[in-house]
């Protein structure tokens, strides 16, 4: 195993190149798929530092995560899809029912 | 640097050669299996099948190969460049892939003794759904992308069916490497098959359906939508596709035949009493050699002769080989993997025979019936499988059952998991009786 | 050696990956680099012995997730989309907050190596031939230590089902 700092690192990038996709795109999908690259950055973390302290643990938690984003990424499609049918656009800017 | 790429190379230079191996005569296996099927085919039909190409058309594939290579390589207008490209090749790619976890024999291996075997073969062959969906979506064609939303579509659903049956026939061996799995058919002395029938049917089915085989195969049936996802791509590109779907049956096989076959194990390897089915390889290779010498005589062409009396020189070979370590005391080391090797794919061929018997025998499902079938049936017959094999496991390690009298306890259970599911299916009939008379829902494709 | 190899490729092809899939025009494209970047980060897992989890990456968020996510992409697929601008109208201040945020969480990781006694200490990791084989050893602390919290996941499992499928139900 390599030195903790790289594993770290990796993960600290995964995640701002994540945080950037989801402030910035206007595509609600891949705002999603961004959040997803989150998730992952996180779970790279975890598994580094189970590595490191020999506890298996971490790798459990990663797998809750897994599980988790699965059910986000399914219920956050089923909205996309529902507000497809009914405003035919997938863009952030334009769902703004709620702003007067 | 050096010193590192050597030490790498001494560690790893036996899989890295069965890995040549396989990637390099797969293709020529696939190719012969195609030829196979259309003998079988012509067989079944009451006529002959490729008989041109060499004697008895033995060349066909070889000529196959050589058309798909020299056609002409036509792109639709607008379709996207790279994952046009890109789709056939991940299917490929995850195809040849999970070969890399199979076990043919006990020797030959490439990923050597992983922890989680089967699973990685079951994992990195679902990714070949993406080679589908990204297929029919670069064509830039309605008809392909409703063939690949409804491929895939039907992949995932069967893909957790087949997961479950693995999952209740997994619960008896406690461990997911696959040599370890075949050490404890060995140990049990009976294969697993028998002990878990209901987890061995609902795979049957299962990988049917997950590598888009009659009568599961309506997304790519000539008479549906063309070719369902592969319509836009000729030449090599069908070709890769081709190769991924046929690989996809040999990685399904030899899961099936790991797991419920008993790998490569003899039949009752444990008794001393069926010794004798040790020459039986051997035996059946000279068969088939005095069957090339007996038809010989009766080929048309000079040629042809000379060709049907180097392939019975060469069975008559392999039968000399396969004789040798029950024979020759210094190849007795060697019997394991010779053997072993030639059970193994004696099983997988004979699972793949089934395959075939069944595409020319029963007629295609609907899209609607297939998907009812895969999650209102298979789906809740292999969560109660699981349950069920589980409490026998218990039961049986309770009064202390090994082997064969485990059957006194799995069969009652297997029977029992079928009444609960057929119990479950005809509950969710009663609730449709009246919507079965209308015509065939198309909502899966958009 | 083999080691650092393997996770500097790895490494290397995931933040390539990420950085491309969060600029591509085309849904379709991201779907594709966010494919490869979770290849990337399952080779890792490969890489830290978490042998395991590296198949259920590939079996749920790659074969399960991002087939999904191709499908949606798919059914709500807008060629005007492609003309239209590809960036919020935040971009900028977007950059700079994420500007703040990595010189942030390097300020954390430079000087937890740096400043002794601050942050991770620094242990040696056990070797890789003395940990138990994974599978068995996750299997024991999900289904040990852990069962409650399976059995909560496996309920949210089931809620999100339903919960999708109601909302993607098409109104009769």
């Amino acid at each position: 195993m390599l030195p903790i700092g790289h594993y770290l690192f990796l993960s600290a990038a995964l995640f701002i190149i994540g945080v950037i996709g989801v402030i910035t795109r206007r595509n609600v999908i891949v705002i999603l798929m961004s959040i997803e690259l989150i998730l992952n950055a996180v779970n790279i973390n975890l598994v580094a530092f189970s590595r490191l302290y020999g506890d298996v643990a971490g790798q459990v938690f990663a797998l809750f995560i897994i599980a988790d984003a699965a059910a986000e990424a399914a219920v956050g499609l089923g909205i996309i899809i529902a507000f497809f049918r009914n405003r035919e656009t997938v863009l952030a800017d334009e769902m703004d029912l709620l702003k007067w | 640097m050096i010193q590192a790429t050597m030490d790498f190379l001494k560690l790893y230079w036996a899989p890295l050669l069965c890995g040549l191996v396989i990637v390099a005569v797969l293709p020529l296996i696939v190719g012969y299996i195609v030829l196979v099927e259309r003998k079988l085919m012509a067989d079944m039909q009451a006529r002959l099948g490729p008989m041109r190409v060499g004697p008895h058309g033995l060349l066909q594939p070889i000529a196959d190969a050589v058309k798909l290579l020299i056609k002409e390589d036509i792109i639709p207008d607008n379709a996207d460049k790279l994952v046009f490209w890109l789709a056939p090749v991940l299917s490929v790619g995850a195809a040849l892939l999970s070969i890399a976890g199979l076990a043919i024999g006990p020797a030959f291996q490439i990923a050597r003794d992983i922890n989680i075997g089967i699973l990685f073969v079951v994992g990195v062959s679902a990714m070949g759904i993406f080679g589908i969906v990204l297929g029919g979506w670069a064509s830039n064609s309605h008809y392909s992308l409703m063939g690949s939303l409804r491929s895939s579509a039907q992949l995932v659903s069967y893909e957790t069916a087949a997961g479950m049956a693995l999952v209740s026939g997994l619960l008896l061996t406690g461990t997911l490497n696959i040599k370890a799995i075949v050490e404890a058919q060995y140990t049990e002395g009976i294969w697993f098959g028998m002990l878990a029938p209901v987890a061995f049917f609902i795979y049957l089915v299962a990988s049917i359906a997950e590598t888009n085989r009659a009568p599961f195969d309506l997304p790519e049936a000539e008479s549906e939508l063309v070719a369902g996802y592969m319509t836009e791509f000729s030449g090599f590109r069908w070709s890769l596709y081709f190769l991924a779907e046929y690989t996809n049956m040999i990685v399904v096989s030899s899961v099936a035949t790991t797991l419920f076959l008993g790998g490569w194990l003899r039949p009752f390897a444990r008794v001393a009493f069926f010794n004798f089915l040790d020459y039986v390889p051997s035996l059946l290779m000279i068969g088939v050699a005095g069957y090339c010498l007996l038809r010989t005589p009766k080929q048309p062409s000079r040629v042809q002769q000379l060709f049907m009396l180097a392939v019975a020189v060469l069975c008559f070979a392999v039968a000399l080989v396969l004789l040798a370590p029950a024979v020759l005391p210094i190849a007795k080391p060697f019997y394991a993997g010779i053997h072993g090797g030639f059970w193994f794919i004696f099983k997988v061929s004979a699972y793949i025979y089934f395959f075939m018997w069944l595409r020319f025998t029963i007629p295609r499902y609907r899209f609607d019936q297939l998907m009812r079938l895969g999650w209102q049936f298979l789906i809740p017959l292999s969560i109660v499988n699981v349950l069920v094999v589980g409490v026998a496991l218990i039961v049986s390690s309770y009064f202390n059952l090994h082997g064969w009298a485990m059957l006194l306890v799995t069969t009652p259970a297997a029977i029992l998991a079928l009444v609960v599911a057929l119990m479950i299916l005809a509950a969710g009939q009663e609730g449709q009786a009246g919507k079965e008379s209308a015509a065939a829902p198309d909502f899966y494709g958009g | 050696m083999v080691d650092k190899v393997l996770f500097y490729i790895f490494a290397g092809l995931a933040i390539a990956s990420a950085a491309l899939m969060v600029t591509r025009r085309n849904a379709v494209h991201s779907a594709i680099f966010l494919v490869t970047a979770l290849l990337a980060t399952a080779g890792i897992f490969l890489q830290l012995r978490a042998e395991f989890l590296f198949i259920v990456q590939i079996i749920l968020y790659v074969g399960g997730i991002m087939v999904l996510f191709v499908f949606v992409i798919m059914l709500v697929n807008l060629d005007v989309a492609l003309q239209q601008i590809q960036f919020a109208r935040q971009k900028w201040v977007a950059l700079i907050v994420a500007l703040a945020l990595s010189a942030q969480l390097g300020l954390m990781l430079w000087s937890s190596e740096k400043i002794p006694g601050q942050g991770i200490p620094v242990l040696a990791a056990p070797a890789a031939s003395d940990l138990p084989p994974n599978s068995e050893a996750v299997a024991q602390s999900l289904f040990g230590t852990y069962l409650l919290a399976f059995e909560i996941a496996s309920v949210l499992l089931l809620v999100a089902m339903i919960g999708a499928v109601v909302m993607a139900k098409k109104e009769k």
